[in-house]
């Protein structure tokens, strides 16, 4: 299959990244040559193969649920760059 | 004591145990030599002031019972560490100074080191030439055209050219192994879960393992011991004992199984490689190691898998950078999504934004069976062939890269060009498995090549023993004329 300028146009929305007009073309061209590549695997009969969805041998580990950490709020702002004294500040969503 | 900084680490730790060196002349050492480096551009951080503080701290009062007393080290700019900035090569993390520290690197400093400063890399590690980090090329050390392997290699450069004693990189479809190989150094990919993934920043979450790269394979197996071990923090982390691969190191493999599998080739790949091979088959034999032959069958599957598993997960893991909380917040925009649009689109680079895309496409509806679906099965099949292979040989040994080091630029305008680097690297990590890149060889044009020793889930310790008597008998040196000072 092909990707065309209007389908990856799409999916840069989906992944809320704008992408520069002048840059469509080599993107197309790039992208289109990647999934050439990656086609390779329907050469593959893959009907009876269960997905490996872990490579590990183990289940997740479950653990008791208690705080064991908090009180940080400062710490968790600093990086922020927009905030007032305890929120995080984003532009206005609602009118 | 003039030439401190060309020894190994196991040397260095020596030397200051029996204070032929304090820590401090040893730290002075190093940003000497970092300071007649910037050539090289394998530093995007360094934290001079911090590590001789340290260095004085630890002169006064001496713990030498640690397993890196004393000891400067940089690390690549994937881990976080507190109060230090940490930019994943991205500029979208350009101004982020992380409150707290990733297991790993807590590790090293509980034992006995410090750092020295972070390391260049490929933007989020994906590369495979250093050539997508927002800070710059990093030069190989080995020549000023070359590059020197990716994602990790600031650490590489770093470490060949002696502005540290020993590293750590990140290893996802190569990262450590391939700059390893590039340099003439020697990187370990260990077992996934092995090394705690807490506070790193993360690009594929099941493929990603953090290794030491080191000059020798004992050094190896100290950093190894030290940065490895079990860590609440990461789900996925491997509750076992605590092993002494140094303690444990030996160099007497007779009788052990060596598969050499037929499918490592590809087309045009260079004379030397395939030399090489035979001379690591050759020297493991003498030392009494039976050559087996074996078949991977699905190994040229293993990229295509990579480039749908590795860019799915990366464009979930990089959702988070919105400028909200953290990172650059683009200025532009007259709503909150073009905000986000825009932030992302000025906060990452061209090969990042190829990988989201790719990644968003592959899991989008409509298209996850026909790409990520199918992608986790032939995943299992990768996996099922090392399984079959591994219950008639106890390691594997193959080419580590289909090339020497390249130029720089060379392959920036072709992807797929870039990614076939990859290819003897990736099936590693899609089947969790350790694997060793030892240096080897040089090619006609005095460029180092390496070999590769893939072993069992946690079987560490074998491939890094058969890795310690391939050394000794392979002859290799690396001489580094310093022509960037």
């Amino acid at each position: 299959m092909s990707l065309d300028k209007e389908k990856i146009k799409h999916v840069a929305k989906l992944a809320r990244i704008s992408v520069d007009e002048a840059k469509v073309d080599s993107l197309t061209k790039d992208l289109n040559s990647i999934f050439k590549f990656i086609e390779q695997l329907n050469e593959l009969n893959t009907d009876k193969v269960e997905p490996l969805t872990s490579i590990l041998n183990q289940s997740l580990r479950s653990r008791k649920d208690e705080i064991s950490d908090g009180k940080i709020r400062e710490k968790i702002l600093k990086n922020s760059p927009k905030k007032n004294e305890e929120f995080f500040v984003v532009p206005k969503v609602v009118e | 004591m003039s030439n401190i900084t060309n020894q190994s680490l196991s040397e260095i730790l020596e030397s200051i145990k029996s204070k032929k060196i304090s820590s401090l002349e040893l730290t002075q050492a190093y940003i000497k030599n970092i300071e007649n480096a910037k050539k090289l551009n394998a530093f995007v951080t360094t934290t001079f002031d911090q590590a001789l503080e340290n260095a004085k701290k630890f002169d006064n009062k001496p713990n030498n019972e640690q397993l890196l007393s004393g000891v400067p080290l940089a690390v690549k700019d994937l881990f976080c560490t507190e109060n230090v900035k940490t930019t994943a090569g991205s500029n979208i993390l350009n101004n982020f100074v992380p409150s707290y520290e990733s297991s790993v690197t807590k590790n090293l400093w509980n034992n006995g080191a410090f750092l020295l400063g972070k390391l260049n890399c490929d933007e989020f590690a994906m590369g495979s030439s250093n050539e997508t980090s927002f800070y710059g090329n990093v030069i190989n050390p080995i020549g000023d055209h070359l590059v020197p392997g990716g994602s990790s290699g600031g650490s590489s450069s770093a470490l060949a050219a002696d502005l540290t004693p020993a590293t750590i990189g990140t290893d996802t479809g190569g990262s450590i192994r391939q700059p390893a190989s590039f340099t003439g150094t020697v990187g370990l990919k260990p077992t996934y879960g092995l090394c705690s993934r807490w506070g790193i920043v993360a690009f594929a979450s099941s493929l990603d393992q953090a290794g030491p790269m080191t000059k020798t394979v004992n050094d190896c197996s100290i950093m190894l011991e030290a940065m490895s071990g079990f860590d609440e923090k990461d789900s996925t982390s491997i509750n076992k004992k605590k092993e002494s691969y140094s303690k444990n190191l030996q160099d007497n493999i007779k009788g052990l199984k060596i598969g050499i599998p037929k499918e490592y080739r590809v087309d045009n790949m260079p004379k030397e490689i395939d030399e090489l091979w035979e001379k690591g088959k050759k020297i493991l034999k003498d030392l009494g190691a039976q050559l087996i032959d074996i078949s991977l069958p699905h190994t040229k599957y293993a990229l295509p898998t990579y480039y749908i598993v590795a860019p799915a997960e990366a464009s979930s893991n990089l959702a988070r950078y919105d400028g909200v909380r953290y990172g650059h917040r683009s200025q532009k925009g007259k709503d909150l999504i073009e905000m986000y649009e825009n932030t992302r689109s000025e906060g990452f680079g061209d090969e990042v934004k190829r990988r989201i895309l790719i990644g968003t496409y592959v899991l989008s509806s409509g298209y996850y069976d026909a790409y990520y679906l199918k992608a986790q099965k032939v995943r299992q099949l990768i996996k099922k062939d090392f399984d079959d292979s591994f219950t008639k040989v106890d390691a594997i040994l193959t080419p580590s890269t289909p090339s020497s080091a390249f130029k720089i630029g060379e392959k920036t305008n072709d992807p797929v060009s870039m990614y076939l680097n990859d290819i003897f690297t990736v099936p590693v990590n899609l089947a969790g498995l350790p694997a060793l890149s030892l240096p080897a060889g040089l090619d006609k044009q005095g460029y180092p090549l390496g070999l590769q020793l893939i072993g069992k889930a946690l079987d560490e310790q074998k491939i890094l023993n058969i890795g310690y008597a391939f050394e000794k008998n392979c002859g290799y040196k690396n001489e580094i004329k310093k022509w960037w000072s």
